[in-house]
């Protein structure tokens, strides 16, 4: 796909790929084989008829396309952009046993835009009002995926959000040159627009409990915070100036847009030698956040090796491509500051790869009299979040599990809570979009069918 | 609103490109949802803050957040409130008051013209002590002299609490310390969301890393990590400059506008 040179989009945060022409996604769809027992459906969690959108676009059908694929997927437009293809429906498609798979992601982003920007999204039908009121706590992809099915059923819904703005990791955590804001608006706009009340600036847990909001008259809630709790390293050092967890660093850039201060009051310290710890979309996220924020080295540092790596493939070829330097098998172990409270530098410690741990990935230990130092402004840890405690704890009778998530069943989100139901990262832990959005979509069903029998 | 409790805060933001900005409620009206808020001018955004004029309105709020201070019937409290501090410190002595405590406020400010909130305080408390750094109203000293006098005497103190500059604090920490008087002050570090997602908020207490947007702002002063806690409220001094002089220079453009448009 077409894309933003890398010496060009490291000074911007505008979009790195520009999507696909029609010529081209016309070309790319007509690669599919349409095969009679497609594989690639398989490896969608959300089991998209794959064939079936790519042969509308071949046909050029797009917005026919579009909305194929909104049968199982409520966000394509960002899925397609934020999905990790090569380990699920790219995976597996058949062609790429011996050449290049179908650009699954590639066309669905393109079908999403194109429906979007020939602004003919259509109010779909909506039940006649059932008379039932849901909320639902969280508006990331789970909470946003649930809003839209049930309001379509006809049940009246509010969605509560903490923060100041809708779209949960959509808006605070993924940069805009990987997911633009606008299309996250968008889609929320358009469920205000099917009726759905929004409510911003309201923690559930403090302002209402979960039992608040039934003695108020809803009838469901829904339970979508995600993982919002930030892990840190727990060594020397780690409360230096200078060292962020992922979450602040990407908030203060994303939501507050810290990128533009003083335009915008947030500010963010940008260092000029930044290392980011972790390997996953997050840390990928925050390392390229810093070079565009004009650090002049910027280093993943990860503890185990490149194929280990949990970002997407995509992402980590752009972050090589713009300069990002790779510091495999290392892991810190304290942080040196200056006088006045600043990080100086970060010493590490090399790994080697051992026995296999319970993830079935090799498990790294470190070696003796390793120990070295990296000099350092930033540091930016992104090793993963837990989940925010602040609902479970204010809701009596909700089971949660040892890691704090909420207990719930995979097939329905039912919790141990009559009438309350769960999905989502605050589920599963630290998910991915799609799992989020799938969740939603089980979780809107089985609501529905619960508000029947009430 | 209605379940706001003392010793909680609200997070604001004056416009859409403003940054998230933590305040103590100070009072809180439920019956006519009055929340009030006293602030101090600091940088820009307080700045800001401070020119809007009645009737204008904020992007959004919200809170309650962080923990409720832990009020029980401890006996004989001392409430201390330093600057801005003392806004804040009113619904805990009103609170402590409430349930049985007999409660002494001491509250202190640089000089007379700074001291607020003298009436609400005396009026929140069993008996006010008030001071000024330069002697112009009061005790002449800081308001930990007071509070160090009051245990010098021998008289019973069970609970502090305290919230004020930093300094103050620590201060107020070490004079506490060797009586073993409980002793609770309310910190306030750099915050962004307020609801634990960030960690910005990270204090030391008792060696452990705390976030005090949701573990606090409440802390026990004998194991707070002060030193840490000055150093990150000074990670954006650079930036906070920035900001204030790019506001006062567009305060002056204005300004001056509106002269060039006066009848000379
Ligand atoms: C930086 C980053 C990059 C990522 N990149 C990718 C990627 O490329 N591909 C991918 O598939 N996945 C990616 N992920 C993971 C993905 O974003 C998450 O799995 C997904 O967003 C989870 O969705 P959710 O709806 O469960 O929760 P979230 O998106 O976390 O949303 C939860 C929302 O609930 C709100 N909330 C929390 N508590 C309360 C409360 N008490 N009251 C009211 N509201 C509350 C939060 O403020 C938040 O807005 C990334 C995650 C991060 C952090
Ligand atoms: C829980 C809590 C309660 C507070 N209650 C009050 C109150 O009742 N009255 C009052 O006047 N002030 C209160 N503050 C402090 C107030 O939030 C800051 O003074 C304000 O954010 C400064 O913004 P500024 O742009 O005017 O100044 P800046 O020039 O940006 O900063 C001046 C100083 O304020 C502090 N500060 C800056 N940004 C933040 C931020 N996002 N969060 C916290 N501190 C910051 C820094 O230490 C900085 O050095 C409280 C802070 C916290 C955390
Ligand atoms: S949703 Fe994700 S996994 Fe499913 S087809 Fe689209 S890109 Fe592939
Ligand atoms: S302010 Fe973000 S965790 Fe406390």
């Amino acid at each position: 796909m077409p894309e933003q040179p890398p010496e060009q989009r490291v000074k911007n945060f505008k979009e790195v790929p520009f999507g696909y022409t029609e010529e081209l996604a016309k070309i790319e769809s007509q690669r599919c084989l349409f095969c009679k027992k497609p594989l690639c459906i398989a490896g969608c969690p959300v089991e998209i008829d794959i064939p079936g959108f790519i042969k509308l676009i071949a046909e050029g059908d797009y917005i026919g396309a579009a909305k194929k694929l909104k049968e199982t997927n409520s966000l394509p437009a960002v899925c397609g952009r934020v999905c990790p293809q090569e380990d699920q429906c790219e995976k597996v498609c058949i062609l790429s046993k011996k050449y290049e798979p179908v650009a699954i992601g590639n066309l669905e982003r393109f079908a999403a835009d194109y429906e979007r920007e020939a602004g003919e999204i259509e109010i779909p039908k909506i039940e006649k009002s059932t008379g039932k009121k849901v909320a639902i706590v969280g508006s990331g992809p789970a909470g946003l995926t649930v809003a839209g099915d049930l309001i379509k059923m006809g049940h009246q819904v509010t969605v509560f959000e903490a923060l100041h703005k809708a779209g949960g990791v959509l808006v605070y955590g993924i940069p805009e040159f990987r997911l633009p804001k606008a299309i996250v608006q968008s889609e929320v706009d358009y469920l205000a627009k099917l009726g759905v009340e929004f409510k911003t600036s309201y923690v559930v847990g403090m302002l209402q409990t979960i039992d608040d909001l039934f003695a108020s008259g809803y009838h469901a809630i829904f339970i979508g915070t995600g993982a919002g709790l930030p892990n840190f390293m727990k060594i020397p050092g780690e409360n230096l100036n200078g060292i962020y967890s992922a979450n602040e660093y990407l908030t203060r850039s994303n939501l507050m847009k810290a990128y533009s201060f003083p335009e915008n009051d947030t500010p963010i310290f940008s260092g000029k030698n930044v290392a980011v710890l972790g390997g996953g979309n997050t840390a990928m996220d925050s390392v390229r956040t810093a070079l565009r924020l004009g650090a002049d080295n910027a280093y993943i540092v990860y503890r185990r090796s490149r194929t280990e790596m949990p970002a997407r493939k995509d992402e980590i070829h752009h972050a090589e491509q713009e300069g990002v330097k790779f510091d495999f098998l290392t892991a810190p172990i304290k942080f040196h500051g200056t006088e006045d409270g600043w990080l100086k530098s970060m010493e590490c410690i090399q790994m080697k790869l051992g026995e296999p741990d319970e993830s079935g990935r090799r498990r790294p230990v470190p070696v003796e009299g390793s120990n070295y130092i990296m000099d350092v402004d930033t540091v930016i840890v992104a090793i993963g979040n837990s989940s925010n405690p602040l609902v479970p704890k204010t809701t009596p009778g909700l089971d949660i599990n040892k890691w704090g998530n909420i207990t719930a069943d995979p097939e329905t989100g039912q919790t141990s809570r009559r009438g309350v139901f769960a999905g989502g990262d605050i589920v599963t832990g630290g998910a991915t979009v799609i799992l989020a959005a799938g969740a939603g979509k089980k979780a809107a069903r089985a609501i529905d069918a619960y508000l029947k029998t009430l | 609103m209605e379940k706001a409790k003392p010793g909680q805060f609200v997070i604001l933001r004056i416009d859409e490109p403003g940054e998230r900005i933590p305040m103590s409620i100070a009072d809180l009206d439920k019956k006519n949802g009055i929340l009030t808020i006293v602030f101090q001018e600091v940088g820009k955004s307080t700045a800001q803050l401070g020119s809007l004029k009645e009737g204008d309105s904020l992007a959004d709020v919200v809170g309650p957040l962080g923990t409720p201070t832990h009020i029980e019937k401890y006996g004989n409290c001392v409430c201390v409130g330093g600057g801005i501090g003392i806004a804040p410190i009113h619904p805990v002595a009103k609170a402590l008051k409430e349930v049985g405590n007999q409660v002494t406020s001491i509250i202190g400010a640089r000089n007379k013209e700074l001291l607020i909130m003298e009436e609400e305080s005396r009026a929140s408390c069993d008996n006010l002590i008030i001071s000024t750094d330069d002697g112009s109203y009061g005790f002449h000293g800081f308001v930990t002299q007071v509070l160090a006098g009051i245990l010098e005497k021998g008289e019973k103190v069970d609970f502090v609490f305290s919230v004020g500059p930093v300094l103050m604090m620590r201060a107020l920490a070490r004079v506490t310390l060797p009586y073993k008087v409980r002793t609770i002050i309310s910190l306030n570090p750099i915050m962004v969301d307020g609801t634990g997602m960030c960690g910005a908020c990270r204090v030391t207490v008792g060696n452990q890393t705390k976030f005090a947007c949701v573990d606090g702002p409440d802390f026990d002063a004998h194991l707070v990590d002060f030193e840490e806690l000055l150093k990150r409220q000074r990670m954006y001094l650079k930036e906070e400059k920035v900001a204030m002089d790019n506001f006062i220079s567009k305060m002056d453009q204005s300004a001056h506008h509106h002269q060039s448009h006066k009848p000379s």
